[in-house]
């Protein structure tokens, strides 16, 4: 990955309250330049507020900002034409069409050349796959096509800097696909990429760099496999013996989890978060992946922490029980996991 | 590149008003109106009685010339006022309701140039809606009455050339009237993300202005009022015609344009953008 040298985003104390309560509560992001960095937190955390201070939208109460190398929001003239955003869902004109709205707030933007205007236009809607109701009042406009125009209207012109506030809010799978795909091919341009999103497997999905937000604060940040991998992780055992299994996991120190289908009452910290506070999300991607239907009377064991030990350990010590362990494999803590544990709440719960 | 583009935004915003169908509505509406008056005069007029002159509105059957300036007389303490509050009070709180206003300020458009264009696309509304107006007037006088030398209020007769130049002369001075209007429903505008409540709020001040306006008891305030000088353009179809109500009339709106202008810039460019 390369990492061109300085930040694209950066913050220091920045606070912005509404009357007395503070919606952003002095956060210090660091967006690295080329990044593609997903900005996650519950509803209602601050990320939006966080944008649109960045974006010179809302004023901060104090703190410094800095995007793309300049002061904010002095500097909000020379560096917003170098900003394609998309803030809260697309605002459009719903008695123009697709084109004419492009047309409309690309004509807003003085250093927008208008003798290309046209062309341009044209090819963010082809990028977004809006070719075909181009000429179609908005009005007429899904949700997701509005959401398509939002991310054309970002892409209007080459950006340094996209700003995506939940891009693929109201998208179809098919349109999510695609704009994971869009985002890659920008990032792989050059352009740095802040997207924010309350959907893990998406950030998951597209992200090098994650900041965590929960309740007005930045909780974590920092490249996606460092924060994953500061989570604790996992081992899950194939086996028909799951009870002598656990005993032995339990005995060398790990917490032994409740498997597929065991009916048993073993649980862990991770299971209980996750099913305490998401009982929509499967249990465990391992589980939900490939269950044991692939070794009959096997049954999945999961159970967290290493403690220390080396995988082939615990192994050697399944086996030297007589448990018969047909399938074993370590897994790093999920995202979600993390970011449980980390914003410390229920997921959509506002802070 | 190039100062050239700074224009665009203005053309966008003029295309984007005359195309709404809401601004071709008021235009047709306001276009009705010295139709519908040609129409009931010349259905109902009788031969004027002997020693009397002709009533108001009866003058027009005499002179199809007049029904463009009667139009303009009834539709300036009303018609008007109610249209323009309309495109006024939308300039920013429209955008903010559509959701585009955020993005135009990430275009840029930098938000004094945003709201001199809007105000801009306003002044423009006020001209179009005054010359819809004239243009229909005359369009019917022309039709249903017969078309002759007018006389003017000094007694003077000018020709019909002559009196086509003072309706756009009367014209001129009612958009000049609005201007003062347009600035305070630009004003009330960057208040709220409502745009009918800032609709309703411009629409409501040019009534009680005119009201306070008519009250003897407040004479010391009526210099002070915009709508003080709206029906001041008679001075306008004297021969040689006398200047000095125009020019009243445009510095009070010019100061409501300034003071109105200073207060929407104060607000606006510190306003958080939060719809």
């Amino acid at each position: 990955m390369k990492e061109p040298a300085g930040l694209a985003i950066e913050t220091q104390g920045l606070v912005k309250r509404f009357g007395r309560r503070a919606a952003v509560d002095g956060i210090n992001l660091a967006v690295p330049r080329g990044s593609i960095f997903g900005f996650l937190g519950p509803n209602g955390s601050g990320k939006t507020t966080t944008i649109r201070v960045l974006l010179g939208l809302a004023s901060a109460n104090s703190g410094n900002v800095r995007v793309l190398g300049k002061e904010m929001p002095g500097a909000l003239a020379s560096v917003l034409p170098d900003v394609g955003a998309l803030v809260e869902g697309p605002g459009f004109y719903p008695f123009l069409s697709g084109t004419g709205n492009l047309l409309r707030l690309d004509a807003a933007d003085r250093h927008a050349s208008s003798a290309t205007r046209r062309e341009r236009v044209h090819d963010a809607l082809d990028r977004v796959g809006l070719s075909h109701a181009a000429g179609k009042k908005v009005r007429a406009y899904s949700l997701g096509m509005k959401q398509r125009l939002g991310l054309a209207n970002a892409m209007l012109r080459p950006r340094e800097l996209l700003v995506l506030d939940e891009p693929t809010n109201g998208l179809d799978p098919q349109g999510t696909r695609e704009v994971r795909a869009l985002v890659r091919s920008l990032a792989a341009g050059g352009t740095t990429v802040f997207v924010s999103s309350h959907l893990l497997a998406e950030v998951e999905q597209m992200c090098t760099h994650v900041g965590v937000m929960s309740a007005g604060r930045l909780v974590a940040q920092g490249p996606l496999d460092e924060l994953r991998s500061s989570g604790e992780a996992h081992v899950v055992v194939h086996t028909p013996d799951v009870e002598r299994a656990a005993g032995v996991l339990t005995r060398l120190g790990l917490v032994p989890g409740q498997g597929a289908g065991t009916g048993s009452s073993w649980d862990s910290r991770a299971l209980q978060a996750s099913t305490a506070l998401h009982p929509s999300i499967a249990l465990h991607p391992s589980m939900a992946l490939h269950p044991s239907i692939a070794l009959p009377e096997a049954k999945a064991l999961v159970a967290t922490g290493l403690n220390g030990l080396a995988p082939e350990a615990i192994v050697a010590a399944l086996v030297a029980d007589g448990v018969r362990v047909r399938g074993f494999t370590v897994e790093s803590a999920s995202l979600e996991e993390r970011f449980v544990s980390l914003t410390g709440e229920g997921f959509d719960v506002v802070g | 590149m190039g100062s050239s583009a700074g224009w665009a935004l203005l053309g966008s915003e003029l295309s984007v008003l005359f195309r709404r169908l809401r601004t071709w509505a008021m235009l047709i509406a306001l276009a009705a109106v010295p139709i519908l008056i040609a129409v009931a005069v010349k259905l109902s007029s009788r031969p004027a009685t002997p020693g009397r002159g002709p009533l108001f509105l009866d003058r027009i059957t005499q002179n199809g010339l007049f029904v463009a300036v009667t139009a303009l007389v009834v539709c300036v303490p009303l018609f008007l006022p109610l249209t323009v509050g309309v495109v006024a009070g939308d300039t920013i709180a429209g955008e903010a309701n559509l959701g585009t206003l955020r993005y135009l300020l990430l275009a840029p458009a930098g938000r004094i140039r945003l709201l001199l264009v809007k105000y801009a696309g306003a002044v423009a509304f006020c001209f179009a809606a005054t010359a819809t107006v004239a243009a229909s007037g005359a369009l019917a006088g022309v039709v249903l009455f017969p078309v002759g030398p007018v006389t003017l209020l000094s007694g003077d007769t000018i020709s019909v050339g002559e009196s086509a130049l003072r309706s756009l002369l009367i014209a001129a001075y009612i958009t000049v009237s609005l201007l003062g209007l347009s600035a305070i429903g630009l004003l009330i505008s960057t208040f709220t993300d409502v745009p009918v409540g800032a609709m309703a709020a411009t629409i409501v001040l040019s009534v009680v202005s005119q009201v306070l306006d008519n009250l003897p008891q407040l004479e010391w305030l009526h210099p002070w009022l915009f709508s003080h000088h709206w029906l001041g353009f008679a001075d306008l179809l004297r021969e040689p015609v006398s200047w000095t109500s125009f020019g009243e009339n445009a510095v009070l709106q010019a100061a409501y344009i300034a003071v109105c202008g200073a207060l929407a810039y104060a607000r606006f460019s510190n306003k958080d953008v939060l719809s």
